[in-house]
C-alpha cells in the first residue's frame, strides 16, 4: 500500500537543516524497511495532480535515483533491488507512471517519461515488460490522444530507444516506434509541441534506428523529415533538427554523401541568417565532420583492411565555400567574451571549426585564409584585427612547416608588436597565437625554429611585459612561455638561450602568480605551470645557482599557506589549490636538482625542511594537495635514498591514508607509486612498515569500489616490496600469489574487441609478471623453493601470453624477463616443468630477432639463465 | 538524454602540467623498477662457482715456477665454492696462480671444423699480450697469461676507478679477456668473462659477444684515454665465418697489427684452459709470427716444443688428457736435475713425427734445455701440429674458403634431395 509521504518530501526541501535532516531520516527508514512500498508511494505522489509540484518533483527524482546511478556497481545493486520486488508492486508502480504521462503538469509527465524508460531498460531486455512499447504506441495512434500525453509519450519512446538496443525488440516494433516518431516530426503534424517532442525523440533514437538507416528508402525518408524540420518555423524545432544532423555526422558519416549538398545549404543559411542557437549547431555539424575525417585519417594505416569507413573528403570538397563562411563568423565576437567563462558564440565556434578544417586539409587551407588575414589585420576596427589574428592562429596546426614557416617568420614581429594593441581582445588572441607558434613552429631539437638567438631577447621582453597585462591576456602569455620553454626540452645546449633571462622569468612568473586582480585561480596555476616548464628545460650547469635560490623562495610560500586563516570551505579550497601548485613546483625543482651529482646535495641539505613542510601540508587535509605533495615526496625519496628512513615513522601514517583513498583513485595510485619509490630508496629498511602497507594493498586489490586502473600498479608494487625485503616477503606469499593467479586468470577472459579492456589487460599482465619477477629475485638466495609450487601456474600464464597475438611489446619484455627469473631462481628444478615447452623457444626466438635492443638483451639473458638451469646436474 | 553541449576547448592549449608531473613520476618509477630488477638479475650470478679446483688436484699443474715458491695450504685457494668476487680481490701470488688458470686457451686449427660457416665466428686477432683485465674496488688490474701483473690503472669499466661511482660498488666488478696492443696502447677485448658482477661463464659465445658489444660501449670504456681512464678498450669486429666474413676478417683493414684469425664456436661457453671450440689460425699474410721463434727472436731451423715432465718420465703436452711425445729415463732426469712438473724444451728432428691411424705414435726429440722462466705452460698438441704443418704442408686460407664453399654445396644438395 502506498503511504502518504507528501509532508516528508516537502520537509526534505526545507531551508531549516534540522527539519530537513529529520525528514531525510524518516524517508531513509521507510526505504530501508519497505522498498516496494516506498517506491509505490513515490510513484503515487508523482502521479497525483492534486499534490504540490515540489513534492512531486522530489518524488520523481528519488524514484529515478532508485533505478539508476552513474557508478556501475551501485547501478547493479539498484537493478537487483528492483528485480527482486514483488510483481504486483511493480505493475502498480508502472501503471501509475504510465498514467502520469498524461498529466497536465509537464514537469511530472516529463519525469514519468524518464522513469518509464529506466524501468524499460531493466525489463525489456529480459522480456519482462513486453507490452510497454505497444501501450505507448497506442497513445500515438489513437486519434483523440491529448497533446500533452503525445508529447510525454514521444519523450518516453525516445528515452527507451536510447536506453535499450534495437535487438531487444522485434524489427516490427522498432519500425513501429520509428514510424510514430517520424510521423510526429512531419510537417503534417499540426501541433508544434508534438513536433518538437518527436524531433528530440528521434535524436535519442538515432542509434536505435541502425537497421532503418541501412535501408536506402527509409533513410531517404528520415533525412528528408529532418531537413524539413530544420526549416520549421519554431526555433526550438530547427535547433533540435540540427542536433539530429550533428549526431548523424558522427554516427552515420558513411551514408551522408547524397545528402551533403542539401545539408550544406541548410547549414550555411543557418550560420548566415538564423538565430545563434541554431547557427551554433549548424557549425557543430561541420566540426563533427572534421572530427570524423580526422579520426579516419589518424587510423589510416597503409596496409590496414577495410575496417575503417571510407574517407569521403567532405571538408576538402566543400572547402572553397566552407572557409569563407567560417571566416565571416570570426567577425561576430562578443564584447566581453575573453573575460567570462561560459560564453560560446558564433566567432568561437567558427574559429574552432576553422582550426579543425586546417587539421583535416593541411596546406590547402592556407591560400583561402591568408587574404582574409592580410586584409583585416591592420584595420582600425578591433573586430577585424582580432578576427584576422584568430584566423591566423587557427590554421597553424595542420599545414606543413614548409608552407607555414615563411608566413610565421614574416608575421612574428607583427605579432610581437600587436601585444601592445590598445584592445585587450586583440592582445588575448595575439598571445594565444604566439603560444601556438611556439607550440608548433619552435622545435630547436630538430633544428627548426622561428626563435633565434637574434630575436630571443625581443620575444622574452614582450612576453614578460605581457604578464603584467589583464589577467586573461597574462594567462595566455603563460601558455606562450610554457611552449617557448618546452621547445628546449631534449634540445641540448640550445636551452642556454634562456639562461641570461632566467632570474627575470622566475621573478615575473612568481609575481604573476601572486596577482590579486584575477577572479579565479587560473592565472596562478598557469603561471606556476609555465614556471615548472622553464625549470625543467633550463640548462642545469649554467643555472643551478638560480634554481638554488628558487627552492627556498617556493618553500617559504608553501609555508605561508599552512598558516592561512581558513574560515569557509571556499578558503579551504583556495588553500588547497595554492598548495597543489607550490608542491608541483617543488617536485619539479627536486627532480631537476637531484638529476645531477653536483646539484643533488642542495636537495639533501634541504630534505628535512622540505619533508616537514609536506607533512604540514598533509595535515591541512585537502585531497588535491595530498596528491601533489605525494608526488613530490616520491621525488624526494628517490633523491634521498636510504636517508628517507628517518621520515618513515611520520610519513607512514599519511602513506597508509593515501593507500586507502578509494574515492580519489589518483591519490591512491600515486601513493602506490610512492611505495615503489620508497622500496628502492630504503631497500630492506622498509621491512617494519610492510605489514601495514601490504594489508592496504591487498585490501585495495579486493575492492570493487577502487578504480581498476590502480590495480596493475599494485601488482608491480608487490614486486618492488619483494625485491626490497627479499626473503621476508615469505609471509605475504599466501595472500599475494593467489591474487596474482586470480588476476592472471582474469586476463584470459578479457573481451578482445574492447580496445580499452585490451589495453587494461596488457597493463595487468605486465604488472603480474613484475610482481613475480620481484618475488623470484627476492627469494633467489634462500627461499626460492617457496615459489616451486607456484611455478607451473606462472609457466602456464607465460605460455598463454606468449601465444597471444595481440600481446603488447612491454608485456613481451616482462614475460621474457620473468621466464629468466624463474630459471635463475629455481635452477635445475625448472627442468622437469619446462621440458617440452616449445613456446619458450619460440618466444625467445621471436625476441632475439627483435629490433628492440632492450628486449633482445633481456631475451639473451633469459636464454643464458635457461641454459644454465639445464646445464647444471641434479 | 539532452544533446551534448557543442562547446569545445577554446583558446586553451591542450596540456595539463599536473598530468605531465604524474607521467614523469611514472616514467621515473618504471625506469627505476627496471634498473632494480636488472641489478637483481645481474647480481644473481656473482655467487656462482667457478670451475672446481679440487677436482683437478690429480692433474698436472702448470703454475709459474719461482725460486721462492712455497706450497700453499690447498684449502686456501682450492675452496670448493670459489667465488669470482673473492678472486677479483686476490693479491700477489694467489692471484697469479688463480688467473693463470682462468683464461680460455684456443687450440690451433689443424683441420677445418664442420659447419664453419654456420656455427662459427671469425675475427682478426690483434698482436700483443694476452691478458685478463679485472676491474673491482675502484681499480683496474691486467694480468698476463702466466698470472703476472701487466698494468694497474683507473678505467671507465664498472668499478674500474674511484671516480665512477656505481651505486653498489662492492658487488660490481668485471673480468675481460683481452689482448694488449702496444702500438696504440689499447686493450682489445676478445671475450667477456664477467660484467658488472654478472658471470658469463655459462653463457654462449653469441650472448657474450652481444653483451660485450652493448655493455662496453655503454660504460664509456671505449672512449679515448683520460686521467680517470688510462687505456682505451676496443672490441673486435666479429664476422660470421662464411665466405664474405672470412675474407673480411682475413684481408679487411683493422686499426691494429694482425696476428692470425680467431674462430669462436657460437654455442660454446667460456671455459678455462684449452678448448677446441675456439681456434686460432695464421698464415704469413695475416701474421708476422706464423712460425715460433726462439728466445733470441729467431726462427730456429728445427721446430721446437715445450713439454712437461710427468712423474714417470713421460713428456706431455698441455692437453687434457695429455698427448705423450716420449719418455725420459730416470738417469737422464737425475742428470739434468729436473723434477716432475718441469717444463723442458726440445727440438724436433726434421720429419721426425710418426703417426699411426691419425695418432701421434712417436717423435724424435732433442733436448735443448729449460724454457724461459716466464713460461707457464707446455705446448698444446694442436700447437705442435699446427707448427709442424706450417713447416711442411700448411692449412691455407684457400682451404678454409673451399671448405665453406663445399659445405654450402652440400647443404644445397641435401635440400634438393629432400625435395626430390
Amino acid at each position: 500500500m502506498a503511504l502518504e509521504i507528501t509532508q516528508y518530501l516537502l520537509a526534505a526541501q526545507s531551508p531549516d537543516a534540522k527539519i530537513r535532516n529529520e525528514a531525510e531520516t524518516t524517508l531513509g527508514q521507510f526505504r530501508e524497511q519497505n522498498l516496494p512500498g516506498f517506491l509505490l508511494s513515490l510513484s503515487v505522489e508523482l502521479s497525483s495532480d492534486g499534490k504540490p509540484t515540489e513534492s512531486r518533483r522530489l518524488a520523481g527524482i528519488v524514484l529515478k535515483n532508485s533505478l539508476d546511478a552513474k557508478e556501475a556497481a551501485t547501478k547493479g545493486n539498484l537493478v537487483q533491488q528492483w528485480v527482486a520486488i514483488d510483481i504486483s508492486f511493480k505493475s502498480q508502480i508502472k501503471n501509475s507512471l504510465l498514467k502520469t504521462l498524461g498529466s497536465s503538469v509537464r514537469e511530472a509527465s516529463h519525469t514519468a517519461a524518464q522513469v518509464v524508460a529506466k524501468i524499460a531498460s531493466i525489463e525489456v531486455p529480459k522480456k519482462e515488460w513486453p507490452e510497454v512499447v505497444g501501450l505507448l504506441l497506442s497513445n500515438m495512434t489513437q486519434p483523440d490522444t491529448p497533446v500533452l500525453l503525445k508529447q510525454a509519450t514521444l519523450e518516453a519512446l525516445g528515452y527507451i530507444c536510447e536506453e535499450i538496443s534495437d535487438e531487444d525488440l522485434v524489427q516490427e516494433e522498432v519500425n513501429a516506434v520509428l514510424t510514430a516518431v517520424i510521423q510526429g516530426m512531419n510537417v503534417s503534424e499540426q501541433n508544434s509541441d508534438v513536433r518538437l517532442a518527436a524531433t528530440r525523440a528521434l535524436y535519442n533514437a538515432l542509434d536505435f534506428a541502425r537497421t532503418n538507416f541501412g535501408n536506402e528508402m527509409e533513410r531517404n525518408y528520415i533525412m528528408k523529415v529532418i531537413c524539413d524540420a530544420a526549416l520549421a518555423n519554431e526555433i526550438e524545432i530547427r535547433k533540435a533538427a540540427f542536433e539530429c544532423l550533428v549526431s548523424i555526422a558522427s554516427t552515420y558519416y558513411e551514408i551522408l554523401e547524397p545528402y551533403m549538398q542539401k545539408i550544406f545549404e541548410l547549414t550555411s543559411n543557418a550560420v548566415k541568417a538564423d538565430e545563434e542557437a541554431v547557427a551554433l549547431q549548424a557549425l557543430e555539424f561541420w566540426s563533427s565532420i572534421c572530427d570524423e575525417e580526422l579520426d579516419i585519417q589518424d587510423n589510416e594505416l597503409p596496409e590496414s583492411g577495410n575496417s575503417n569507413p571510407p574517407h569521403s573528403q567532405f571538408i576538402q570538397k566543400a572547402l572553397s565555400t566552407l572557409v569563407p563562411m567560417l571566416l565571416e563568423t570570426l567577425l561576430k565576437q562578443d564584447e566581453d567574451q575573453d573575460q567570462e567563462d561560459g560564453i560560446w558564440n558564433l566567432a568561437m565556434a567558427g574559429g574552432t571549426c576553422l582550426g579543425l578544417v586546417a587539421k583535416v586539409v593541411g596546406d590547402l587551407v592556407v591560400p583561402l585564409v591568408m587574404p582574409f588575414v592580410e586584409a583585416n589585420i591592420s584595420m582600425s576596427d578591433w573586430r577585424s584585427r582580432e578576427a584576422a589574428t584568430f584566423a591566423f592562429g587557427s590554421i597553424l596546426d595542420g599545414p606543413s612547416i614548409e608552407k607555414l614557416s615563411p608566413l610565421v617568420n614574416a608575421g612574428l614581429d607583427f605579432m610581437l608588436n600587436a601585444m601592445k594593441d590598445q584592445n585587450s581582445h586583440v592582445k588575448d588572441t595575439t598571445a594565444w597565437t604566439l603560444s601556438r607558434i611556439f607550440e608548433l613552429m619552435h622545435l630547436p631539437a630538430s633544428g627548426l625554429s622561428v626563435v633565434t638567438p637574434a630575436n630571443f631577447q625581443k620575444i622574452l621582453v614582450v612576453l614578460l611585459e605581457g604578464l603584467k597585462d589583464a589577467p586573461h591576456v597574462a594567462e595566455k602569455v603563460c601558455g606562450a612561455i610554457y611552449f617557448l620553454a618546452l621547445g628546449y626540452e631534449d634540445a641540448g645546449p640550445t636551452s642556454s638561450l634562456m639562461t641570461p633571462f632566467l632570474t627575470d622569468i622566475f621573478s615575473t612568473l612568481i609575481a604573476t602568480a601572486e596577482r590579486t586582480d584575477s577572479s579565479d585561480s587560473k592565472l596562478r596555476s598557469s603561471a606556476y605551470e609555465a614556471l615548472n616548464q622553464v625549470v625543467r628545460c633550463s640548462n642545469l650547469p649554467e643555472t643551478s645557482q638560480i634554481i638554488y635560490r628558487l627552492l627556498p623562495a617556493i618553500m617559504s610560500k608553501l609555508e605561508q599557506t599552512i598558516n592561512l586563516q581558513i574560515v569557509s570551505s571556499d578558503d579551504r579550497e583556495k588553500q588547497g589549490d595554492l598548495q597543489a601548485s607550490l608542491c608541483g613546483v617543488l617536485q619539479v625543482i627536486i627532480q631537476k636538482l637531484s638529476s645531477a651529482d653536483d646539484t643533488k646535495p642542495v636537495i639533501l641539505q634541504a630534505a628535512d625542511q622540505i619533508m616537514v613542510l609536506f607533512l604540514n601540508v598533509f595535515a591541512c587535509r585537502s585531497s588535491t594537495v595530498h596528491e601533489e605533495a605525494m608526488l613530490a615526496i616520491g621525488a624526494l625519496a628517490y633523491a634521498t635514498g636510504p636517508d628517507f628512513e628517518k621520515y618513515m615513522q611520520e610519513f607512514n601514517k599519511v602513506l597508509e591514508m593515501g593507500l586507502q583513498n578509494f574515492e580519489e583513485y589518483q591519490v591512491c595510485a600515486i601513493s602506490v607509486g610512492v611505495v615503489g619509490d620508497i622500496c628502492r630508496a630504503l631497500d630492506g629498511k622498509i621491512l617494519p612498515y610492510c605489514d601495514g602497507i601490504m594489508a592496504h594493498l591487498l585490501k585495495d586489490l579486493s575492492s570493487s569500489e577502487l578504480d581498476r586502473s590502480v590495480k596493475p600498479p599494485i601488482f608491480s608494487c608487490f614486486g618492488d616490496i619483494a625485491l626490497a625485503i627479499g626473503e621476508h616477503f615469505e609471509k605475504y606469499v599466501t595472500y599475494a600469489v593467489p591474487m596474482m593467479q586470480g588476476a592472471s586468470e582474469l586476463c584470459a577472459r578479457i573481451d578482445t574487441n574492447d580496445e580499452d579492456m585490451v589495453d587494461y589487460g596488457n597493463q595487468l599482465r605486465r604488472s603480474i609478471f613484475e610482481a613475480y619477477s620481484g618475488i623470484l629475485q627476492g627469494f633467489k638466495n634462500g627461499k626460492a623453493e617457496l615459489m616451486l609450487p607456484h611455478a607451473p601456474h606462472l609457466l602456464q600464464f607465460i605460455e598463454l601470453v606468449a601465444k597471444d597475438q595481440q600481446r603488447d611489446e612491454s608485456v613481451t619484455k616482462a614475460a621474457v624477463a620473468v621466464l629468466g627469473d624463474l630459471a635463475d631462481a629455481l635452477g635445475s628444478n625448472l627442468k622437469v616443468m619446462i621440458k617440452d615447452s616449445a613456446f619458450c623457444t619460440e618466444l625467445l626466438g621471436e625476441c632475439l630477432v627483435s629490433g628492440d635492443d632492450q628486449l633482445k638483451e633481456t631475451a639473451m639473458w633469459t636464454q643464458g639463465m635457461i641454459g644454465r638451469a639445464f646445464s647444471v646436474c641434479g | 538524454m539532452a544533446p551534448p553541449d557543442p562547446r569545445r576547448p577554446f583558446k586553451r592549449p591542450a596540456f595539463s602540467d599536473q598530468q605531465k608531473r604524474r607521467d614523469i613520476s611514472l616514467q621515473r618509477q618504471a625506469q627505476n623498477r627496471r634498473d632494480a630488477q636488472h641489478q637483481a638479475r645481474c647480481l644473481a650470478l656473482t655467487t656462482m662457482t667457478l670451475q672446481n679446483d679440487s677436482a683437478s688436484a690429480s692433474e698436472p699443474e702448470y703454475e709459474l715456477r719461482e725460486p721462492d715458491f712455497e706450497i700453499e695450504p690447498e684449502a686456501a685457494v682450492k675452496a670448493r665454492d670459489f667465488d669470482v668476487r673473492e678472486a677479483a680481490s686476490l693479491r700477489g701470488r694467489e692471484a697469479r696462480r688463480w688467473f693463470a688458470k682462468q683464461l680460455m686457451l684456443p687450440e690451433w686449427m689443424i683441420d677445418v671444423p664442420d659447419r664453419l660457416s654456420s656455427d662459427w665466428y671469425a675475427c682478426a686477432r690483434p698482436a700483443g699480450k694476452r691478458c685478463f683485465v679485472v676491474s673491482s674496488n675502484g681499480v683496474t688490474v691486467s694480468r698476463l697469461r702466466n698470472g703476472g701483473l701487466l698494468h694497474r690503472f683507473p678505467s671507465a669499466l664498472p668499478n674500474g676507478s674511484r671516480t665512477n661511482n656505481s651505486n653498489r660498488s662492492g658487488q660490481s666488478y668485471c673480468i675481460l679477456d683481452c689482448i694488449f696492443h702496444e702500438a696504440d696502447q689499447t686493450y682489445y677485448v676478445i671475450d667477456m668473462v664477467c660484467w658488472a658482477g654478472m658471470s658469463m661463464y655459462e653463457c654462449t659465445t653469441e650472448f657474450r659477444f652481444f653483451w660485450l658489444n652493448s655493455k662496453l660501449a655503454e660504460s664509456g670504456a671505449c672512449t679515448d684515454p683520460s686521467p680517470q681512464h688510462k687505456y682505451a678498450f676496443r672490441t673486435l669486429v666479429v664476422y660470421n665465418s662464411d665466405q664474405e666474413g672470412l675474407k673480411a676478417a682475413y684481408a679487411g683493414p683493422v686499426s691494429y697489427l694482425k696476428d692470425g684469425l680467431l674462430f669462436y664456436n657460437k654455442h660454446a661457453h667460456y671455459e678455462s684452459g684449452n678448448t677446441p671450440l675456439v681456434l686460432v689460425w695464421k698464415d704469413e699474410n695475416c701474421s708476422q709470427y706464423v712460425l715460433d721463434t726462439d728466445s733470441k727472436g729467431q726462427i730456429p731451423d728445427q721446430q721446437q716444443v715445450v713439454l712437461e715432465l710427468l712423474d714417470d718420465g713421460r713428456l706431455a703436452t698441455l692437453d687434457d688428457p695429455p698427448v705423450i711425445f716420449g719418455c725420459l729415463n730416470s738417469d737422464f732426469i737425475q742428470k739434468m736435475g729436473s723434477q716432475t712438473g718441469d717444463l723442458l724444451r726440445f727440438s724436433i728432428n726434421e720429419g721426425a713425427l710418426y703417426f699411426k691411424d691419425g695418432q701421434l705414435e712417436r717423435a724424435d726429440l732433442n733436448y735443448l734445455g729449460k724454457p724461459n722462466r716466464a713460461r707457464a705452460f707446455a705446448d698444446s698438441y694442436s700447437k705442435v701440429m699446427f707448427q709442424y704443418a706450417a713447416r711442411h704442408s700448411p692449412l691455407r686460407i684457400e682451404h678454409l674458403l673451399a671448405s665453406i664453399e663445399s659445405s654450402n654445396h652440400q647443404e644445397i644438395t641435401t635440400d634438393a634431395d629432400m625435395l626430390g
